[in-house]
């Protein structure tokens, strides 16, 4: 009887779970393995081939590309702060301040940008940010601008446009754990003598922590990979580090080359989050808990 | 003797909706006023304007004499306990009872002294390093009055502190909270529904319903006096007749009871001729057959439908001849009354002394929480 039921049980187990492993194996571990090889070997021109390191080593030997990246973790840790700082009053209205009626409302105002795909919410700010585009003529017709402006091609636009792209995943999360903190945690402490910012960075902050690391993990993660968004409203000398993975694998066929690009940005990017995990004493097990 | 609180027509009205109306009472210092009311009948929004967190529509409150009526909660001489308790689970017992030492920018040295004489006076004193949910239901509520009573506040606020404790922490709670109270000196300010709580407790007790005090006394005076239909119903169990009261001759009133009894009334500059009026004797007033010389007694023949055993607190209900109305009378474990049973016929008597009257009042019963 036992032993028959857990036969089923097994079926159904393997049943439900063979589309996520093939899809985890053929889609994710199968092409990184190759990809792994790839980073390894030579490119095969001229007799180059077999084990090699100095795919790996380009990276450290050329300034521009370890630079490119240095700057692009540096961005991406920006963004991150910059989505936190902004995400965290904005979950605080919904769920502490918004009445009940408005917060669905609210809910689907911050939705509905991603339901439209990423290249057109971009296309977006380029109509409304480029010298012939709504704001300059807005601004030139009221005479605050003399002549237009070129709004584009900045890291302060490329910025702004990486932080409105992500905020999303950040304000989720952390709607989620600020629904679970009492309000009358914040009446104690404001009752115990707490100002406004004493509030925030002893109970709020806190409190919100898990949600604050987990989307601070995938705003940063996405920050870092996104191509989209730099390459087209960052300036020619915004130069972020998944351009130099497709410039070598596109422009340049070298294949290696970008698969080690690839490999250093995954475990590079990783290492970022440790450490930035360490720092802030979060443990991993708590955030995904 | 200084006024530690002092509140002076105090209203708040939302919308059109009266939540407080019109409250003035000062508490003394080191006293433990506590109100007593129903749920909704304004108690915790009169709590939470003295604490600041509403603003009055109307009124005033002082702390020493000083107007504080628009001062926010965290510049106020006064720290709530709430019902939650609302420790903070992101501190341990250390942190939780230093938060508001350390608001004040108090020298580390300073904190961690005041933090450990409080833990020892609380009797926690190895507790500190503890983080919240480590402790007992009885420990975190002495933390919660521990963390509010670093700040010697001029008033300590309580709001239904003991609510989420089961009966008999409850009972050993409300004793150590009075001596606590006594041990500090600390100005208490305690709101609950439950009438036991109160009168345990308290040195004054204000009897609160829709909005306004019924009566503020001593828990003797309430019980024994009370100046309202509500308030003699509210405190303590009370038995109520519907009666019409008449006068004789001679001055003497009688209560004619629904079932045609009379009863005869003790005169009170409160009561006059008239229908509707309430009757009110406790169980403890009511005896058991009574004996025949008992002058002046009020006797009537009653059939017992159930006998509710609680030990010391043993009750009778009991169904008089000729009504429907179900009274409580309390049945002494003394072995005396051991023969009496269900459906037995007996004769209960008080003395008219004992008993009091008031206009029938229209007020709901509470639903029972």
């Amino acid at each position: 009887m036992t032993k028959s039921n857990r036969k089923t049980v097994n079926a159904g187990f393997v049943l439900f779970f063979l589309p996520v492993f093939l899809w985890l194996f053929l889609l994710v571990v199968l092409p990184h393995l190759e990809l792994l090889r790839l980073s390894f070997s030579g490119s095969g021109r001229a007799g180059d081939t077999g084990f090699t390191l100095k795919n790996y080593a380009a990276f450290f030997k050329e300034p521009i590309y370890w630079l490119t990246f240095v700057r692009t973790a540096m961005y991406s840790i920006l963004v991150t702060f910059l989505v936190i700082a902004i995400a965290l009053p904005v979950a605080f209205y919904i769920t502490k301040l918004a009445r009940v009626k408005t917060v669905g409302f609210l809910m689907v105002m911050l939705m509905v940008p991603f339901w439209v795909s990423e290249l057109i919410r971009v296309y977006g700010w380029i109509i409304l940010l480029r010298e012939s585009g709504v704001l300059n003529k807005l601004f030139v017709s009221l005479g605050l601008f003399k002549e237009p402006i070129e709004l584009l091609y900045n890291d302060a636009t490329m910025i702004m446009g990486l932080v409105y792209t992500s905020m999303l995943f950040m304000i989720v999360p952390v709607i989620g754990v600020m629904e679970d903190l009492d309000d009358s945690l914040i009446e104690a402490a404001y009752d115990l003598g707490a100002g406004r910012l004493a509030i925030w960075r002893t109970i709020i902050i806190p409190h919100c922590m898990p949600g604050i690391v987990s989307g601070g993990i995938i705003v940063f993660m996405l920050v870092l990979g996104s191509y989209l968004t730099p390459n087209l409203m960052g300036g020619k000398n915004s130069l972020w580090f998944t351009e130099q993975i497709y410039n070598q694998i596109i422009l340049y066929f070298n294949w290696n080359q970008g698969a080690a690009f690839g490999f250093l940005l995954l475990v590079l990017s990783s290492l970022i989050i440790w450490v930035l995990l360490k720092l802030t004493r979060q443990s991993l097990k708590e955030v995904v808990k | 003797m200084q006024t530690a609180l002092s509140v002076k027509n105090l209203t708040k009205k939302f919308n059109a909706f009266t939540a407080v109306d019109n409250i003035s009472f000062d508490v003394e210092e080191g006293k433990f006023f506590s109100i007593l009311g129903p749920s909704g009948c304004g108690k915790t929004t009169l709590l939470r304007m003295i604490a600041g967190f509403y603003t009055q529509t109307d009124g005033r409150i002082e702390f020493r004499g000083q107007d504080m009526t628009n001062f926010a909660p965290n510049k106020r001489p006064v720290n709530l306990v709430f019902q939650s308790l609302a420790l903070f689970p992101m501190m341990n017992v250390f942190e939780n009872i230093a938060f508001g030492l350390r608001r004040r920018g108090e020298k580390s040295v300073d904190i961690t002294r005041k933090v450990n004489d409080l833990l020892e006076r609380v009797g926690l004193p190895d507790s500190g390093k503890k983080q919240v949910n480590q402790l007992s239901g009885g420990q975190k509520q002495r933390i919660a009055i521990a963390r509010c009573l670093v700040l010697e506040p001029t008033v300590l606020l309580l709001d239904e502190p003991l609510g989420a404790l089961d009966a008999k922490l409850r009972e050993h709670m409300k004793v150590e909270l009075k001596k606590l109270q006594l041990q500090v000196g600390t100005t208490f300010v305690y709101i609950t529904h439950d009438q036991s709580e109160a009168m345990v407790m308290s040195d004054q007790v204000a009897v609160m319903n829709a909005g306004h005090f019924e009566q503020v006394g001593t828990p003797q005076e309430l019980y024994h006096h009370p100046s309202s239909s509500f308030v003699a119903q509210f405190v303590g169990s009370n038995n109520k007749f519907h009666v019409a009261l008449r006068k004789d001759d001679h001055g003497i009133f009688t209560a004619r009871y629904a079932n045609g009894k009379d009863f005869s009334v003790l005169p009170t500059p409160e009561i006059s001729e008239g229908e509707a009026w309430d009757l009110f004797v406790r169980p403890e007033a009511m005896v058991i057959n009574p004996a025949e010389t008992a002058a002046g007694y009020n006797v009537m023949h009653v059939e017992v439908k159930a006998i509710l055993f609680d030990g010391g607190n043993s009750r009778l209900l009991v169904c008089p001849e000729g009504s429907t109305d179900e009274l409580v009378v309390a049945l002494p474990q003394t072995k005396q009354f051991d023969h009496i049973k269900a459906n037995d016929s007996i004769r209960i008597g008080w003395d008219p002394s004992k008993s009091v009257c008031y206009k029938r009042a229209d007020w709901k019963l509470y639903d029972e929480e």
